[in-house]
């Protein structure tokens, strides 16, 4: 279906009609109403987002080692040990930036997921730049996490391209309400992020299917590298995943959050990070409004529900169009 | 709630904007057009004399009450003498004194009008006059000609109008005609009229004034009447016996005594000077507020010196630059680096022209783009690297003066006005995006906040606009309660509608 004349408000009825949440919306009705300030910290710096998780006994990738000076920006080795594969990233970035992840290393060199070489001097440059605080949204000096890299399930090998896919479900006031995979490509250099190219694809919350994906704007039916059909991939531990989503709020405070987990073939389902402005194209990838579903959750909304009644609540209320 | 607020506050941000506004333009007269211009008039007399022996003593009767004009500023100039403004029952009078002058004198004063229409008469409702007391046979013959006007008129107004109809006929009757002998000057005959008038009991009495037209070196002063009604006062034109005032007549004084007296001089002589001028009315309404003792005005722009009020004229529009970001970033929803890095830019342009300004923005940051790419090479921890940036802008900045001061482009040297700071970290954070999501993420970035510094530049640009800012600042309210309505705007914004269109195919 194309789009001959642009008609703004018709438009604006079609959009509206299919519950679509805009920038302005989530801001002013759903992030700052149910999202306190005091608790951003909480999932702005990722080691205490970390630490939080750890101690409401959920599953997180291992954290090696943290550098936040910068004299110490060559102990890496150090952190590392035995390990071959591992994760920089800073623990204040956002979008993804400055995240690089190591698949394998021989002496002094390291060989990144997207196949650069990179020498000792480069990694501890990168270090440095991220306790320098390039990739910190204020600027101010940031710590290094360098953790445990994911292994990935080989359920979604077929479909990225280097990288780790990620899952992320939004969840409201404790219930997900959304959820969508993100694929690696080779144009967002294996990293999960749908600015940089990723493909999203969206999530059957009923039973944990993908769904077709999405790239930029555009549908796409195959991954773009691999050429594998990305629909009909069935999550494993789906109610694991929903479950430990409908936690974030305990952890974190925050009653508008995006909880972002990967699969690991050894571990299950791990939380990798959470966001406390979640992007908005999870519609896009799911191609529903979610704005139908926040409002499904406010009217149903009980204070007493625990975790995995949420869960089960988002699995009965928040099925893809396809299924109903 | 917090909605309901939110409309509370920003119209009463509004209304008080708004109102005073109004006050400002309607009672204080700002103008709410540029260079509006008002016709002001300067009107000099000159009293000289010889000074005697002794002291001196001389007065002059200044202008009180004047319909249709109102004073904007006076002085005097009187070398030497003491200077004093009394009222007495006719309006105002100047007093100069000195205790020894010798030979010609000459005293000034003068005053600039403009013409005010609201400017009306107020003066109190006089008493009624006694009836003048006058030899026969001059009495019997004012008592049966008020008696005869009386049977042909209605009302004190009517009454004097066929008063003055039958004192001007050309072939009087023989009581007008006795009367009329007292008085041989127009100021005379005018005075005669009042004390017919008297008779009648209608309260009247003599004005004198000049007409403000054109310049004149010799103004002829021309005595006018003026009855009251018993509800206000009239002007009646007594050579004709037409109502009413003419529009440039200016009221100099009233009563029957003299323009000016001098004591212990010679050889009075007073000269009238009308000069007309054309006054910015912006400078008009602010003399004439200060004369009202406006607190709005007192502590308004105006009252700064004039250079501070330059910089405010400048930073008064960043306001307006702000709210056009806000319309493009939260209804349009355009991508830009840092907040208000757009209007910063735009107050540059100011100077260089849009042209000229959006050249060498992006010329000064493609050249700063490419030596950080040269930097990041070098792996500079950050505050480092961003202060090199930050040297290298300033030396391009030098070198497009120079380059195309040489080219014989002047616009060129104006880059300096680039705030270089602001530069520095869109070259930095441009080159982390460019790093981090590729250049086209960078490059749109930069795309938009250039469009959004150009609209803001336009809209600051506005001259109508700069004006009303700086006269009325009162209006950056109205604005303010637009940013906080903006602040809680859900819908959608431009760009999603196409950004979300994949929703919408199935």
């Amino acid at each position: 279906m194309s789009l001959r004349l642009f008609d703004p408000r018709a438009r604006v009825r079609a959009l509206r009609a299919a519950g679509v949440l805009g920038l302005n919306q989530r801001n002013a009705r759903f992030i700052m109403e149910h999202n306190q300030r005091r608790f951003y910290p909480r999932v702005d710096d990722k080691v205490l987002t970390k630490k939080l998780a750890i101690e409401a006994g959920m599953a997180v990738p291992e954290l090696y080692g943290i550098i936040d000076n910068q004299g110490d920006t060559g102990r890496v080795p150090e952190i590392v040990g035995e390990h071959q594969s591992f994760v920089v990233k800073p623990a204040h970035g956002s979008g993804g930036d400055g995240i690089v992840v190591v698949s394998g290393r021989r002496r002094d060199r390291y060989r990144l997921v997207d196949g650069q070489i990179w020498d000792g001097d480069t990694l501890d440059f990168h270090v440095s730049n991220i306790v320098g605080g390039q990739y910190s949204l204020t600027g101010e000096p940031d710590t290094a996490l360098i953790e445990y890299c994911v292994q990935f399930d080989p359920l979604f090998e077929q479909v990225s391209f280097q990288g780790v896919p990620d899952i992320r479900v939004i969840t409201y006031r404790g219930y997900p309400v959304m959820a969508m995979v993100r694929l690696p490509t080779k144009a967002s250099h294996g990293k999960a992020n749908l600015h940089q190219g990723a493909v999203g694809a969206g999530i059957d919350m009923a039973g944990g299917v993908t769904l077709d994906g999405v790239s930029g704007n555009e549908i796409v039916e195959e991954h773009p590298d691999t050429y594998h059909p990305i629909a009909g991939l069935r999550i494993p531990e789906w109610d694991f995943i929903l479950t430990s989503a409908a936690r974030a709020i305990d952890v974190t405070g925050l009653g508008y959050v995006g909880v972002d987990m990967v699969l690991d073939r050894d571990l299950g389902p791990l939380i990798l990070e959470m966001n406390a402005r979640p992007g908005l194209n999870i519609q896009l990838a799911n191609r529903a409004g979610l704005r139908p579903r926040l409002e499904t959750v406010d009217r149903d909304y009980e204070a007493a529900a625990t975790p995995a009644e949420r869960a089960a609540f988002a699995r009965a209320r928040f099925p893809a169009h396809g299924t109903m | 709630m917090g909605r309901r607020y939110l409309i509370v506050i920003a119209a009463l941000l509004t209304a008080v904007g708004l109102s005073m506004f109004v006050y400002k333009w309607q009672v204080l007269g700002l103008p709410v057009t540029e260079d509006q211009q008002t016709t002001v008039w300067t009107v000099e007399a000159a009293v000289s004399f010889i000074g005697g022996p002794g002291s001196i003593k001389a007065t002059l009767q200044l202008p009180t009450l004047t319909p249709g004009y109102t004073l904007l500023t006076e002085n005097s100039v009187s070398k030497g003498y003491g200077f004093s403004v009394n009222f007495d029952s006719g309006g105002r009078e100047a007093l100069w004194a000195i205790r020894r002058a010798d030979g010609p004198q000459t005293l000034y004063y003068r005053a600039v009008l403009y013409e005010d229409p609201s400017s009306r008469q107020s003066d109190t409702t006089p008493p009624f006059p006694p009836p003048p007391t006058l030899e026969e046979p001059f009495n019997t013959a004012m008592q049966v000609l008020v008696d005869e006007v009386r049977e042909q008129s209605a009302d004190p107004a009517s009454f004097t109008a066929e008063l003055l109809h039958r004192l001007n006929d050309p072939s009087p009757g023989q009581n007008v005609e006795l009367l009329l002998g007292m008085s041989e000057t127009r100021a005379g005959f005018v005075s005669t009229v009042t004390k017919i008038l008297a008779a009648a009991r209608i309260p009247a009495r003599m004005m004198r004034g000049i007409m403000l037209t054109g310049q004149t070196r010799q103004a002829e002063i021309i005595p006018w009447l003026e009855i009251h009604d018993g509800f206000r006062w009239v002007n009646f034109d007594p050579r004709t016996g037409e109502e009413g005032l003419p529009d440039d007549y200016l009221v100099w004084w009233r009563g029957t005594q003299p323009l000016a007296t001098v004591q212990g001089g010679s050889g009075l002589e007073v000269n009238l000077a009308v000069q007309q001028n054309q006054l910015d009315t912006l400078e008009v309404a602010g003399q004439r507020a200060e004369k009202r003792r406006s607190r709005l005005v007192e502590f308004s722009l105006f009252s700064l010196p004039i250079r501070t009020q330059a910089v405010y004229s400048v930073l008064l529009m960043i306001p307006i630059g702000a709210l056009v970001m806000v319309l493009m970033r939260n209804f349009v929803g355009v991508q830009t680096f840092g907040t208000f890095m757009p209007v910063l830019i735009a107050l540059a342009f100011r100077e260089t022209r849009l042209i000229w300004g959006i050249v060498l923005f992006t010329l000064l940051v493609s050249l700063g783009l490419s030596i950080r790419f040269l930097l990041e090479r070098l792996r500079l921890l950050l505050v480092p690297r961003l202060t090199a940036v930050l040297i290298v802008v300033v030396l391009l900045m030098l070198l497009i003066s120079i380059v195309f001061h040489k080219l014989g482009l002047e616009t060129g040297l104006s880059v300096a006005l680039f705030p270089m700071v602001i530069i520095a970290m869109v070259i930095e954070r441009m080159s982390v995006i460019w790093e981090e999501r590729g250049p086209r993420d960078a490059i749109n970035a930069g795309l938009g906040s250039l469009v959004v510094a150009a609209l803001a530049y336009l809209a600051m640009g506005i001259d109508w606009l700069q004006h009303m800012v700086f006269t009325f600042p009162e209006l950056l309210l109205i604005v303010l309660a637009l940013v906080l309505l903006a602040g809680r705007y859900t819908g959608y914004r431009l760009v999603e509608l196409a950004r979300f269109r994949g929703v919408l195919e199935r």
